[in-house]
This record gives C-alpha cells, structure tokens and sequence, in this order.
C-alpha cells in the first residue's frame, strides 16, 4: 500500500512538472496550431521573474511579506511571459500564421534572442522592459472609446508609449538601485529558494511527501481547473475555441480574430510563465533553464492528441508514472521473484538515462498505431 | 584579385609589426627587451562560461603577477608574456579549430586551456598532429597520458580514492553502504567504476548508482532509489555537473535526505564557486574533496585569494581549478626560463621536475606530465566553505589508474623513450 501511494505520488509529481510546462504550448500548439519553440524560453522568463520577485520581497519594507513572495511571482510570472507572448505575436508570430515552417524557424530565433537578453541585460532594467511593455501594450486599450475613434488617437498611443518607456527607465533604476544583484548582468545560474513554510516534507497517512512537490501539484491543478472553465464557461473561451473549429466562419459571424489570436497566444505564454514558477522550485534558474523542458512538453502535447486538454492531462501522468515506474525499477520491489531474465532486463532500464530511451521507444510505438494521439481532434479542423 | 589579396596581407603584416614593435617598446619601455604571445582557449559563452571564465580570469591575473616580476627570462632577455583569448564557445569542435588558429595563424608557443574532457578529447589530435602544447588545468578521469597535454589538476587518485576511503573509514557514516550519482558522460562513469573497485576492495557495498542525462533536473526516480538502497542512510558519492548539483540538493533535502538523517554526500565537482551558487544552506554537513580550499591557512593560500579578490572584485572567491590554471601559467614560466628558450621540445623536457610552492602547498611535475598533490577533504560550512577535516601528504599522480580494470599495472613516463604513454608496471 505504502509502495502503491508513494509511487503514485512521485509518477503525479513528476507528471505535474510537465503538464504544467506542457499546458501553455498545449494551447498555443494545439488550438492555434503554432509550433512555438520559445515556450521554453517565456518558462525561463516565469522562473527569472520568480528570482526577481524574491529580491524585491528582501527589501525592507516588503520584508514582512517574504513568505508569500511565491504566491505573487505566480501571478507577476503569467503577466511577464503573457505580455512578451503578446509582444511577439504581434510582431512575429501573426505573419506567419499557416507557415509552420517559417513560425518554427522564427520562434527559434526569438528563443536564442531571450537567452541572450537575459545574459547581457541586468535583470533590472529588463523588468524596467517589461513594465513599459505592459502600459504600452495595456494603456490605450483603456482608454474610452470616443478618443479611441477620434483621428488622434495615434497621437495619444504614442505618448502612452513615451509614458511607459520613462516609467521603464524609472522603474529600472530604482530597482537596480536597491537590489545590487540585480544591477549586473551575469551569465550565471541564480537561485529560488523556497520560503521556509513550503520547504522540508509533510505527512499524509504515513508516508511523507516533500512540501515543494506538493505546491507544485497544486499550482499545476490550480492552472488546469482555470483554463478549462476559461474555454468551457466563458465568452472569450467560447470564441476561442470558435475561432479554433472554424476560422472564417467565427470571422464571419462576426468574433474579432485578430483579438482572440492575441488572448489565446498571451495565455498560453502566461502559462508558460507559470510553470516557470514550478520549474525553479526544483532546480536552478538560467538561460537554458527553458530548453531542459521543451521537448518533453511537445512529447506530452503530441501524445495526448493535439488540440485536446484532457489527452495532455493524461499523457503527462502517464508519462510521469512510466518514468517512475521504469527509472526507479518498481516492478522488481511489487514482483521481486520474477525470472531472471526479465529482471535483468527491468534492472537494465532502471536508470534515469535508460527510463527516458524506454519511454521515448514506448511512444514512438505508441504513435505508429495511434499517429494523432490518444484523442484525435475530431469535427471540421481535420478536414483542414 | 591575386594583386589586391597580397597587397592587403602585406599590409596586414605591415600593421601587425607596428602593432607588435609599440607594443614592445610603448608603454614599459625599458623594462623589457621583447614580448611573448600565448595563447588561452576557454569557453566564453554557452553553459560553460560560468566555470571557465573564472579561469581565464586566473590565468591573466598570473600573467601580470609574472609581468609585474620582470616577465620571462629567456637567454639574458627578458620577455613580457601577452595573451590573445579564444572562446572554445562551449562547443568541442571549435576548441579544436581555435588550437588550430592559436598554433598556426599567431604561432604562440603555448596554449592554456579546456575544462571538460570532451573539450579536451576534441584538442588531442589537433596537439598531437602538429606537435604543440597544451596546458589543462582541471580535476579529470585521467586514462588518458598524452606527450602534447600537460595535466595540473587532480586524477582520480588524487581525489576521489582518499575521499571513499575517507567516508569509508572515518566519516561519520562509515562502514555504511554507497550509493553513486552522476551526470551522464565520461568523467563520472569512469570515476565510478573507479570507486566500484576500491570499495570492493575495502569490504564495503555499492547497493545502487545512477546517471542524469545533462540538461535532464528530474531527480524523482533517483531520490526513490537511494531511499530504497539505503533506507536508514548511508554514503552517496555525487559526481553530478553544474547546474544538476542545484536540482539534486533542493530535492533531496526536501526528500529528507540530510546530514541529520544519516545520509552524507560526498562531492567531487563542488568548490566554493558551486557552493555560492547552490546556497551553503543545502549543503551544510556534506563533503568535498579538493587539493586546494580557500581555507587553508597558508600565507601562500591567502595571498592567493587575496589577490584574486583584489584583481577582480572583493565578493569573488577562488577554487581548486583556478589554482590548478595559476600553477600552471607559473610551471610554464620556470620550464621555460630553464630550458632557456620557448621551443616546445626543449620546455617539455624542462618541465618534468619543475617544482612550485602552490597556494596548496608544494607541487611538482612528474614524468607522466601530472602533477604530485596534497589532497584535502573538507566539511561544508554554513558560511559557503570547507573546514577542512583531513590532509594527505604529498600524492603521487596515476595517469593510468590502479584500481580500472583496463588500466591496473600500467603507468606512463615520458622521460624513457622506451616507455612512453602506456607501460606495463
């Protein structure tokens, strides 16, 4: 029983690890169909932003609030990478919708430009950035409609543009000013430390778990419940997925697709970011932090069947119990007399290297039978 | 084109003699007679930037010590040394095409360089072919003794033999069983099967050991498997890289896996660098095994540190490896001023039985161009450095080692022309 719930735990912990890196791309890649290989980078993003929120939250006056410093780097971590998503799909990605060829190049190159952003430019002024990106890209859509409309507007639009790029500046050098570590640019890894209430073990019917792990599962169901009732139950999730089924049709009837092109894309980037959260609770934080996870999520997104939540739910627990199960050799513990040969074989694969060329064989023949996942889309997108 | 292409290469020669000619006479004029070029090959992007470039940092602090002493004298003259730094990139190709460029387009009569073996399996051919030298300054795997590499950091009997039969012996675990982790590739698969054979021969189990894939921070199935092996604690030799080590200690102090529950880490690629890196915090109570620590407390150690703090800014720290690459800008130096000239040969011969006081003691080069060290084994405090518990006396190097199975009863000596490379004992 004992065996049963903790390897249980360590197959969901670890799936939870790529269904949450795995959900934003599973949005991107699925529903729009854009093969995104920057993903791992706005993770990067989510994690540095983590680092961020954690130095600010030492400063004296935040000091009180240090252990709730996660909880916010959550919510600062989907805005960053939502607005950098959004940024490049205005200017990239919206070009080269129905190019993936083109799209996988382009987001390639954007991947290698954020890496090196965030090894020459002091994480200081790169927040600063992204503050003037968020009131410029956020600003003028707030503004009423009657001003809106009024031939001036693009005068306005490029004022809140001046606006943002002094509160930028300011913003950077505060920041700078008062956190040193973040007044350098540096190459080198950075780390996330846990607050002290999340970090050791707690125990739930004999068996301890470790308290990070755990978050890590909450934050992961936490984003799943959202985005699903997003899709299901709300306007802009109805248009989305509209837009998804039948692009000239939903245009037709009205649905701006342009708009529902830059919300799916900043959420699924927004996810991104989340996830980076999770990821530096694990490990370190650095520029190729991203590139770790990248191809295990387009595992996960093209196993469960593109397009499909549910199917990405479930390959990643899938995989992750595989892992589990394979890598840390279980089945010789839940059988231990079993013929020689076999267990031999078992004790062969149960190394981490040799889990993950089990695993990776176990889809390949997966797919040769079920090419499109373990849910294929169904309806008018396969005719596409 | 033929015309033009000549005309820019003699004006390019043209502008590199004047370049060359007020680089010796401007500036410290009078002081010295000529210059030097040599050449320093790390990677200055990519993963291993972090590492390396505190070697390069190492290396042209001791080129100015060097050139602040009155630089090279070499037959009555006194050289200044000069540098010129390629980036390896990360990338073990472009080591090679980079030693190809230092040797034969700037002609340097020395190359300090490499981190990682593969870099270092990647520059051999180029050294061996065009029968240069390569200096490497880091704590390696050895079974490799090549005529072209002179090797200054640690092979496995000078580090990771004294430290399993420390934890075997004298750690507050011992007698328990082992367990091994490691990162994917050469060093720490050869290191282990090193450690398989000597705890086979001191009595004692290796009940389970791991690989992590570079790049891969999952260590779920691990910390399972080291639970299982060793459920009431035990010894775990860590021979992860970089940035896996942050991965593995967040999450097996998570696991329950500490000092105070019985389970004691044993690492061979954590200095005071990684250790900075990772957080003192979660590896406080585990070991390290080194030849040099910041905390030894010599006047040559902590001038060392203290001028490196003093080069390159007061919250650097300095480590094993940077000591390995400042001892071997000086052995080069003493070699060269002995065999007064820069001819590869003739320093090759010089420098076995050169002898240095190092920041870790006094080192000297043996016939199978390694290094003899201390090797020091050292508790991690709460303030990012070793206390150093133990101290071995001078140890000889094993470039072949005795306890690998492919390699007992061999040695290597390049004094004997009839030995060379590899010799039966």
């Amino acid at each position: 029983m004992e065996l049963l719930l903790d390897s249980l735990f360590n197959g969901v912990a670890i799936g939870s690890v790529l269904l949450v890196a795995a959900l934003g791309l599973a949005i991107v890649f699925g529903l729009m169909g854009v093969i995104n290989l920057a993903h791992g980078e706005l993770m990067m993003l989510g994690a540095y932003t983590t680092y961020v929120t954690q130095l600010i939250f030492k400063i004296p006056i935040l000091k009180p609030f240090y252990n709730s410093y996660i909880i916010v780097s959550i919510f600062l971590a989907f805005i960053v990478s939502g607005v950098v998503g959004i940024l490049l799909e205005k200017t990239i990605i919206r070009k080269l919708y129905g190019s993936p060829l083109e799209t996988l190049l382009a987001t390639w190159g954007v991947s290698l430009i954020l890496q090196q952003f965030v090894r020459s430019v002091p994480l200081a002024y790169g927040t600063g950035l992204v503050i003037s990106l968020l009131i410029g890209l956020f600003l003028p859509t707030t503004f009423p409609s009657k001003i809106k409309e009024s031939i001036n507007f693009k005068y306005f639009k490029f004022s809140t543009w001046i606006f943002a790029a002094l509160t930028g500046v300011l913003t950077g050098s505060i920041i700078s000013s008062s956190v040193s570590k973040l007044s350098r640019a540096s190459a080198r890894n950075v780390d996330v430390t846990a607050p002290s209430w999340m970090r050791g073990q707690v125990e739930i019917i004999g068996t301890a778990f470790p308290k990070t792990r755990l978050m890590i599962i909450v934050i992961t169901l936490i984003s799943v419940i959202a985005i699903t009732l997003f899709l299901n139950q709300s306007a802009w999730g109805m248009r989305i997925r509209a837009v998804t089924q039948n692009r000239k049709m939903s245009d037709c009837l009205g649905i701006s697709t342009e708009k529902v092109d830059i919300i799916t894309f900043g959420i699924g980037s927004g996810l991104a970011g989340v996830a980076g959260v999770a990821v530096s609770l694990l490990g370190s934080v650095g520029p190729n932090v991203g590139g770790n996870y990248i191809v295990g999520c387009f595992m996960v997104v093209v196993l469960g069947g593109v397009g499909n939540l549910l199917g990405t739910v479930l390959a990643s627990f899938g995989i992750g119990i595989m892992t589990d199960l394979i890598g840390a050799g279980r089945l010789l513990s839940i059988w231990p007399d079993m013929p020689l040969p076999l267990s031999n074989t078992i004790n062969f694969f149960a190394t981490t290297s040799m889990a993950r060329v089990m695993i990776f064989a176990l889809i390949v023949i997966f797919l040769q039978f079920k090419p499109t996942g373990l849910f294929p889309q169904k309806g008018r997108m396969v005719e596409n | 084109m033929r015309i033009s292409r000549r005309i820019l290469a003699g004006l390019a020669t043209a502008s590199l003699a004047v370049t060359a000619t007020s680089c010796g006479g401007g500036g410290t004029s009078g002081s010295f007679d000529d210059t030097v070029t040599v050449g320093i090959l790390h990677s200055l992007s990519g993963t291993m930037a972090i590492s390396e470039s505190t070697l390069v940092d190492t290396e042209k602090m001791a080129i100015e010590e060097i050139n602040a002493a009155g630089g090279v004298k070499v037959g009555g003259k006194s050289y200044k040394i000069e540098y010129i730094v390629e980036d390896g990139a990360s990338d073990w190709p472009t080591f090679a095409e980079k030693s190809k460029k230092l040797i034969d387009q700037d002609g340097v009569p020395v190359v300090f360089g490499g981190w990682t073996s593969a870099s270092r399996k990647a520059m051999l051919p180029v050294y061996e072919s065009k029968d240069a030298f390569l200096y490497y300054p880091i704590q390696y795997e050895a079974q490799e003794c090549s005529n072209n590499i002179f090797y200054t950091g640690a092979t496995p009997n000078q580090q990771s033999e004294p430290a399993t039969d420390f934890m075997y012996k004298r750690s507050p675990a011992a007698g328990g069983d082992f367990f091994l982790v490691g990162s994917d590739y050469v060093f720490p698969r050869t290191s282990n099967t090193i450690t398989k054979a000597q705890v086979k021969q001191l009595g004692g189990k290796v009940v389970g050991e791991d690989y992590l894939p570079l790049g891969n921070t999952e260590v779920a199935p691990i910390i399972s498997k080291i639970k299982k092996a060793l459920p009431e604690g035990g010894i775990i030799i860590n021979t992860l890289n970089g940035d896996q080590n942050v991965a593995f200690f967040k999450q097996i102090q998570d696991a329950g896996i500490t000092p105070s529950s019985g389970y004691y880490v044993m690492n061979y690629s954590i200095a005071e660098e990684e250790i900075s890196t990772i957080g003192p915090e979660f590896l406080e109570g585990h070991y390290g095994a080194w030849n040099y620590m910041m905390s030894i407390d010599t006047p040559a150690s902590k001038k060392f540190a203290e001028s490196f703090k003093k080069r390159w800014g007061a919250d650097r720290v300095v480590a094993d490896p940077q000591e390995s690459a400042y001892n071997m800008v000086y052995l080069w130096k003493q070699a060269v001023e002995d065999a007064g000239t820069f001819d590869d040969n003739a320093v090759r011969e010089a420098l076995v039985g050169q002898k240095f006081d190092a920041p870790q003691g006094p080192v000297e080069v043996m016939p199978n161009h390694h290094l003899s060290q201390t090797v020091r084994i050292g508790e991690i405090n709460a303030e990012g450095g070793f206390t150093i518990l133990e101290e071995t006396g001078v140890v000889l190097p094993q470039a072949w080692n005795q306890k690998h199975p492919s390699s007992k009863g061999f040695a290597c000596d390049w004094t004997d022309p009839s030995k060379g490379e590899k010799y039966k004992l």
